[in-house]
């Protein structure tokens, strides 16, 4: 970008630009200064107790366990997705699309309530549930399902777009030279996707890690037992024990700077792969 | 090793791409598929590669049925429009990839991979660049990458995709000399697609004229110049420089 | 017309397949239960879950403050792609990479966080009491809320949109005699203009379901501040289930037609950009 692209005054540019990193920083900026001042109001000693506490440990445990099984299981599913919608023509293709975008676009609560209604006490397999004794709301299980189901379409997005700008020339090509389909997906296919993938799993780590709406509603809100960190961090706040509901959402937030950092990364390497 | 096509019909949705073709390659020749596009000529040749299957016909390939095999099994080499080269290996990797997933029982040894990868290095004139990924070759590069990757495997057939389509006007008359020279050595069965007059019957042994799913004429540079078979043809080839015709006569006789 | 065009590349069944099954299962069946278990439950339900007066309050501030969130994302989000597109200072690939943070913050810490900032003696609260301007517990402080959320996908939206807008195309407009307000408001803006639409919507549609930021902050007074999704959770915790389906119905539908006229927009903003 050699000429300036703009032919703006020079004051017209500096006020604007004032104004606007204003906004930013009031808007954005503030809100993540405020919880980094308010964990360590307290002290350095009281932030690393909050920490240590064995219910902290155990809500890291819990969503570290939801971040360890959803973020596979849709890695798999974007893959799967991926394969048959890029590189194929069929009638409903973006009927399909589109259903995957679903998630997307449901409130947080209602992704939790689904599995309420199908599996919870009144739902669906509620009877059959309880008369074998398994519990699925309430429980783990469901904060993995809830999990899996907002988490659900990053990992295909991603790799839809970057599979669709890549074609299929190069499977075909493999193809031709005598590749059988493994050959052709592990030495061709992958390597071509690689960084997508890695964008789409830290996109869907950082949803898993993060998200409070649907598993507060499929949780017991039990503690040491179904709180993930974002549940922690709303009790501890309700109990009044500010600092510590800052020092977890601390952890959070450098977490989400982290995976800021990564996404930034990893769109700079995907916008290399992408024809 | 010839190639022969029957009566082969291709539908795409409603749109009819190749009517009822018929048509006979001889082994050892080298022959063009000319016409302009939507003609049916790149489906024809991807038909013969085994890349899409024809709805009613048949392809024999070395006296053999080979319609219902797939393109891995049809032993051919394909090079693409756009090349097709894997971005993510080296231009080695690349020619060693058809050797490199043969089935255990039929792999080379790396060592002999080695050699023939240099020899076909050698053969395409490019054997300093190795070591290079294609993003960082240049256009006619990347086009003889693309042929020694599908002479690697020794296929019996050879089939090239507008070759030299991507290419500037000068690049692309250097690279048909050059292929028509490496023809008249190595001796394959060899089908291109073009839509370049001069260039099919600059390179060609025989020229099939293709037009609308139909093949309108099929025979040598000169036949197909001095006496069209209809006036499609007569129409396509009448700015063609009539000296490229002379100068075949004169060097084949 | 077949369903699926030949292809010579391997997998289409078993992938096509495991993809059918997994959406189904962890998608459109559990949705289907809101729908099923809202139409078991009747009409007259339906109607008096809706129109129960808790309920139309929070739809009142829901749509509300999601309406006055979304168009102060539009003027604000405008300034900020804006200058992030056209002007060069320095720090400015952090701010970039800042825009996202809503993106990446989980939603409970910003509720926390924002909560913190506009209480009585927060950091910016203690300005504002003395005006008499309450946020906290308040509409305002949800539209706060909302604003930051949105923000985002309005400057998301409108960045590209800029950043292809061809210099040339105010440089004619100029060596025409237009003046630089009347090259904005005649050339760049009528570009823009789908892309801030489709920012509004994808930020509504967002502030609408929108949980976590928002319930701290809100205080969550009845009848005052409290915000739909959250009647959902208590008419939950209150085993009133067919309650709880039919306001999530409302909200689905609502939704759907929200992502439907995104879709449109999008696609009509995609005209322009297409090279001529």
């Amino acid at each position: 970008m050699s000429r300036p692209r703009t032919s703006d005054l020079v004051w017209v540019r500096w006020t604007l630009t004032g104004l606007a990193l204003a906004a930013l920083a009031l808007i954005i900026v503030l809100p993540l200064a405020a919880v980094f001042v308010q964990a360590f109001e307290k002290g350095w000693r009281a932030y690393r107790e909050t920490i240590a506490q064995p219910e902290t440990v155990s809500a890291i445990e819990l969503s570290l366990l939801a971040v360890g099984i959803s973020v596979p299981l849709n890695l798999l599913f974007g893959l799967a997705a991926a394969w048959a919608i890029t590189k194929f023509q069929f009638t409903g293709k973006n009927v399909l699309t589109t259903l995957i975008d679903i998630p997307f676009g449901v409130s947080p609560v209602i992704s939790g309530l689904v599995y309420v209604l199908v599996f919870g006490a009144q739902g669906w397999f509620g009877p059959w549930l309880s008369a074998h004794d398994i519990q699925v709301i309430f429980a783990v299980p469901g904060i993995i399902l809830a999990t899996t189901f907002v988490t659900f379409p990053f990992v295909a997005r991603e790799l839809i777009a970057l599979m669709e700008s890549q074609g299929t020339e190069e499977e075909e090509a493999a193809l031709v030279l005598g590749a059988n389909a493994w050959q052709m997906f592990f030495r061709v296919t992958l390597p071509n996707i690689k960084w997508g993938v890695l964008y789409g799993a830290v996109l869907c780590t950082a949803r898993a890690l993060g998200e409070f709406g649907a598993v507060s509603v499929v949780s017991g809100h039990i503690r040491g037992q179904t709180n993930t960190l974002p549940l922690h961090v709303e009790i501890l706040y309700n109990e009044y024990n500010y600092a510590g509901a800052f020092a977890v959402a601390s952890l959070l937030s450098v977490l989400a700077v982290i995976t800021l950092a990564l996404k930034k990364l990893l769109e700079w390497k995907t916008s290399q792969e992408r024809i | 090793m010839s190639i022969e096509v029957q009566h082969v019909r291709k539908v795409f949705g409603t749109h009819e791409a190749l009517k009822d073709v018929s048509l006979r390659i001889e082994s050892g020749e080298l022959m063009a598929l000319l016409g302009p596009s939507g003609s049916g000529k790149t489906t024809l040749l991807r038909i013969i590669a085994g890349l899409d299957l024809p709805d009613s016909g048949t392809i024999r390939l070395h006296d053999e049925d080979a319609t219902r095999s797939t393109a891995r099994d049809r032993q051919v080499g394909f090079v693409f429009q756009h090349y097709a080269l894997f971005r993510h290996m080296t231009v080695f990797e690349n020619i060693a990839f058809g050797l490199r997933v043969r089935p255990k029982s039929t792999r080379p040894t790396e060592r002999d991979i080695v050699l023939r990868v240099y020899e076909l290095l050698k053969l395409i004139q490019l054997d300093w660049l190795g070591d290079r990924y294609p993003s960082q070759l240049s256009g006619g590069q990347r086009q003889r990458v693309a042929l020694a990757r599908a002479l690697a495997v020794e296929p019996r057939v050879l089939l090239l995709d507008e070759p030299f389509g991507a290419l500037d006007a000068k690049v692309r008359r250097e690279l048909r000399q050059w292929l028509r020279r490496l023809h008249d050595d190595l001796h394959i069965a060899s089908v291109f697609v073009t839509h370049d007059q001069e260039e099919a019957l600059e390179v060609a042994d025989r020229v099939a004229i293709l037009s609308d799913g139909n093949i309108e004429q099929v025979g040598t540079p000169e036949e197909v110049c001095r006496r069209p078979a209809n006036a499609f043809v007569e129409e396509f080839l009448r700015d063609v420089n009539p000296r490229i015709v002379n100068q075949r006569r004169v060097t084949a006789e | 017309m077949t369903f699926k065009r030949q292809s010579i590349l391997p997998g289409f069944g078993p992938s096509f397949g495991y993809t059918v099954l997994y959406l189904s299962l962890i998608v459109l069946i559990p949705l289907s239960a809101v729908f099923l278990k809202s139409s078991t439950s009747g009409w007259t339900h339906f109607w008096q879950a809706i129109r129960s007066p808790d309920v139309v309050a929070a739809y009142r501030l829901s749509f509300g403050a999601s309406l006055a969130a979304g168009l102060i994302s539009v003027v604000l989000g405008f300034l900020i792609a804006w200058v992030l597109v056209r002007y060069h200072f320095p720090g400015k690939a952090l701010a970039d990479a800042l825009v996202d943070l809503p993106f990446a913050l989980p939603t409970a810490v910003a509720g926390i966080a924002l909560t913190t900032l506009y209480t009585d003696n927060g950091w910016l609260g203690r300005y504002l009491a003395p005006l008499g301007i309450k946020v906290a517990f308040t509409p305002l402080g949800v539209t706060i809320a909302l604003v930051f959320i949105g923000l985002p996908f309005v400057i998301r939206s409108v960045q590209p949109v800029l950043a292809d807008a061809d210099l040339e195309l105010e440089e004619a407009a100029s060596s025409l005699g237009a003046s630089r307000w009347q090259t904005f408001t005649r050339v760049i803006f009528p570009l823009v203009r789908p892309a801030l639409l489709t920012g509004f919507a994808l930020a509504f549609a967002r502030a609408l379901g929108e949980y976590g930021s928002v319930i701290f902050i809100a205080g969550n007074l009845p009848m005052k501040t409290e915000i739909v999704p959250l009647l959902i959770v208590t008419k939950l915790e209150q085993y009133d289930y067919s309650g709880a389906t039919a306001l999530a119905v409302v909200m689905l539908v609502t939704s759907f037609l929200l992502l439907l006229g995104i879709n449109v927009l999008q696609r009509r903003s995609r005209r322009f950009t297409e090279p001529a």
